[in-house]
């Protein structure tokens, strides 16, 4: 912007010679430090809105409730809940629906998983009479907590970040990458 | 290039400096002579010496350089769509890091410009500026007072806000007076008979791509034609052959021209800092009681074409205009005379008051009229208390279209919202995609309904083809009434 203007009247005068030049070189280099601060100034704001991106989050996924946590005290098998996922991009958000089961670790603690079968990505459903889950795509099976029992599926049941805010049981929603041994977040 | 490494003849002439002719700088002159370009643009002759009244020309450069940045950054964010104009002026606004600043430096710039053309043209009339062949100095000039004009009327709907929406309506409505083409010059601005996206598209374009363009033009000719003819000096200096002492651009003048372009920056910064232009709630074309007023800048046309209505329109709206138009722009041409001190030009000074004035009588009017009728007064201030109203709430994301399907088909029939809990219970979506859009693993649902009946997607579900089982579908065995209720569900996407 300024600098511009500045760029144009500065640049001139660095050159040497004698007196009656001297007071305008100096003036020539006044013009240019001065132009060049005040281009630098007026860039900060420009800068901070080309680099927004990098100093706040433009795309997050928004926590999900899935319950309160006294629904889930007495818990006995798997749950299933479905749960309202918020993806925000830039100026926009998309509002998706995911179903996750709300069951127990070995310990007894509240585990939340994604019903995304961790082997080709099918949504798996909790069977009660065999007491597993059991994917209905190519036949893999887990165990209540999510842990694998049989079938093509490389590893358990994916469990997802939790938090409880205020009593309830809140999850981030993530997806695995599928056909691989080690939980791999992609998005 | 060896000669010149030898010679002095890159040093100035009066002993004005250059850039040094050793090392970087001395090199970088040497191919590319910046040195003569600097010296053409900074010791241009000045007859009569450097003066305060010569500031605005530059200062305008100024703002429309400034424009320029600012709108290239804006477009970091902007989409010009009816859908998403606001949304995203919004996201600028309350969001973005230095947005609302970076928005208020565009908007507020734009009146900045008014002003400071205003002064500019005043002073060129005043001084008797555009005498002494002249002519097309000041015709660029015109045109590009049309073409700033033109850059704050497209500019201003952009934000799409009920302010923007309805300025515009009126102002594209107001075109439509003009016979026998008023019509189809109105729905050619706008894109159809009524406001819609596709006039955002047309300002937008107008905006951003072809004035743009226009005035880089314009704006070379135009300082062209100024060095072609010179500066014409003082009031007493004779316009086609000047004859007093003159002083280069370089340095008082610049000093002058940057102190305007100082007090600009000042002036912008504070306005923008504390007092950033506001945007309103999106607009509401249902809305009819809004009261459209127009910038300021636009007030006094506003208020001048309220005087003339029916049959009489035509002489308001279109014959004094372009007469005023056409005598602004044959100027030169007309008033030939040699003589530049304003009090020794009666009628030119008389008809420069006479138009300032019924300009800024024209605005104060408009204003007094708003203030005086209680009716549209109370609907002035409702329509600024919700724009304080909405500019104090935090920044809502737009819902994604994708979003909004997946949600209106549950609300549509109870039991496709029963085929849809199958859909998903039974990992349709998985492949298919969430509300059947598809995904790199199965093809999209949507519209299937236009391929297969009922009937022949239940024969389908049970019997998949051998190309489906190929790529993964299982065959679906499920209880007649969820099976209907999945058909429902699938044959529903839309």
């Amino acid at each position: 912007m300024v600098e511009d203007a500045g760029h144009l009247e500065s640049g001139t005068s660095l050159g040497s010679g004698s007196s009656p030049e001297s007071r305008r070189s100096f003036l020539g280099a006044l013009l240019s430090v001065g132009g060049l601060f005040v281009g630098a100034l007026l860039s900060v704001p420009l800068i901070r809105f080309a680099l927004f991106p990098l100093l706040r989050r433009t795309t997050e996924l928004k926590e999900s409730p899935v319950g309160a946590l006294t629904e889930f005290s007495s818990l006995t098998e798997p749950m299933m809940r479905t749960i309202q996922i918020e993806q925000v991009d830039g100026w926009r958000k998309a509002v998706s629906e995911k179903a996750v089961y709300v069951t127990k670790d070995s310990q007894g603690r509240l585990r939340v998983l994604t019903s995304i079968c961790p082997h080709l990505g099918c949504t798996v459903p909790w069977n009660k009479e065999k007491d597993r889950f059991v994917c209905p795509c190519h036949g893999a099976t887990f165990a209540a907590d999510g842990t694998r029992v049989s079938g093509p599926s490389l590893r358990g049941m994916d469990t997802l970040e939790t938090s409880v805010q205020d009593g309830e049981l809140q999850v981030r929603f993530q997806y695995f990458r599928q056909l691989v041994s080690d939980k791999e977040i992609i998005g | 290039m060896h000669s010149t490494d030898k010679t002095d003849k890159d040093k100035g002439e009066n002993g004005a400096p250059g850039l040094p002719q050793k090392g970087f700088w001395g090199w970088l002159n040497r191919r590319t002579s910046l040195d003569n370009l600097l010296r053409t643009a900074l010791y241009e002759p000045i007859p009569g010496g450097a003066r305060f009244a010569y500031i605005f020309g530059s200062g305008l450069l100024f703002i429309f350089i400034s424009q320029v940045i600012t709108g290239i950054f804006l477009a970091l964010y902007y989409v010009p769509s009816a859908d998403h104009a606001h949304t995203t002026v919004a996201y600028i606004t309350k969001a973005v890091t230095a947005g609302s600043f970076l928005r208020s430096l565009h908007a507020y710039g734009a009146s900045a410009m008014i002003i400071v053309l205003f002064l500019h043209i005043s002073q060129t009339y005043v001084y008797g500026s555009y005498k002494g062949r002249r002519e097309l100095l000041w015709l660029s000039g015109c045109a590009l007072f049309g073409l700033v004009l033109a850059m704050a009327f497209t500019g201003y709907l952009l934000p799409w806000d009920q302010r923007a929406y309805f300025a515009t309506a009126v102002g594209t409505n107001a075109v439509s007076e003009v016979p026998w083409i008023g019509e189809s010059i109105k729905r050619l601005m706008r894109g159809g008979t009524e406001m819609g996206t596709l006039t955002i598209s047309r300002f937008f374009v107008a905006h951003v791509f072809l004035i743009p363009a226009f005035i880089f033009a314009l704006v070379a000719s135009h300082i062209l034609l100024f060095r072609k003819a010179g500066a014409a000096g003082p009031v007493n200096e004779d316009p086609y052959h000047p004859k007093q002492k003159s002083e280069l651009f370089y340095p008082r003048q610049v000093l002058m021209d940057l102190s305007l372009t100082a007090l600009l920056i000042i002036g912008l910064g504070l306005l923008c800092f504390f007092a950033p232009m506001q945007l309103g709630p999106p607009a509401n074309p249902a809305d009819a009681r809004y009261v459209p007023r127009p910038e300021w800048y636009y007030l006094p046309i506003f208020q001048w074409l309220k005087y003339w209505h029916g049959s009489a329109a035509i002489v308001g709206v279109l014959v004094i205009p372009t007469l005023l138009v056409l005598a602004i722009l044959a100027l030169p041409f007309l008033d030939k005379s040699v003589e530049r001190r304003p009090w020794k030009r009666p009628a030119a000074m008389g008809a420069y008051v006479f138009v300032a004035f019924s300009l800024v009588g024209l605005g104060l009017r408009s204003q007094y009229l708003d203030r005086h009728d209680s009716g549209v007064a109370q609907q002035l201030a409702k329509q600024r208390a919700e724009e304080d109203e909405y500019a104090r709430k935090p920044f809502e994301p737009e819902l994604s279209s994708a979003s909004l399907v997946a949600a209106n088909v549950t609300l549509a029939d109870p039991l496709a919202a029963k085929g849809k809990i199958i859909f998903e219970g039974q990992s349709c979506n998985a492949c298919h995609g969430d509300g059947g859009v598809g995904t790199a693993a199965a093809p999209a649902l949507v519209g299937i309904r236009a391929k297969f009946s009922p009937d022949q997607l239940a024969e389908l579900f049970k019997h998949p083809a051998p190309k489906m089982s190929a790529g993964g579908m299982p065959s679906i065995d499920l209880p007649p009434d969820d099976l209907k209720a999945l058909i429902a569900y699938v044959e529903s996407l839309k």
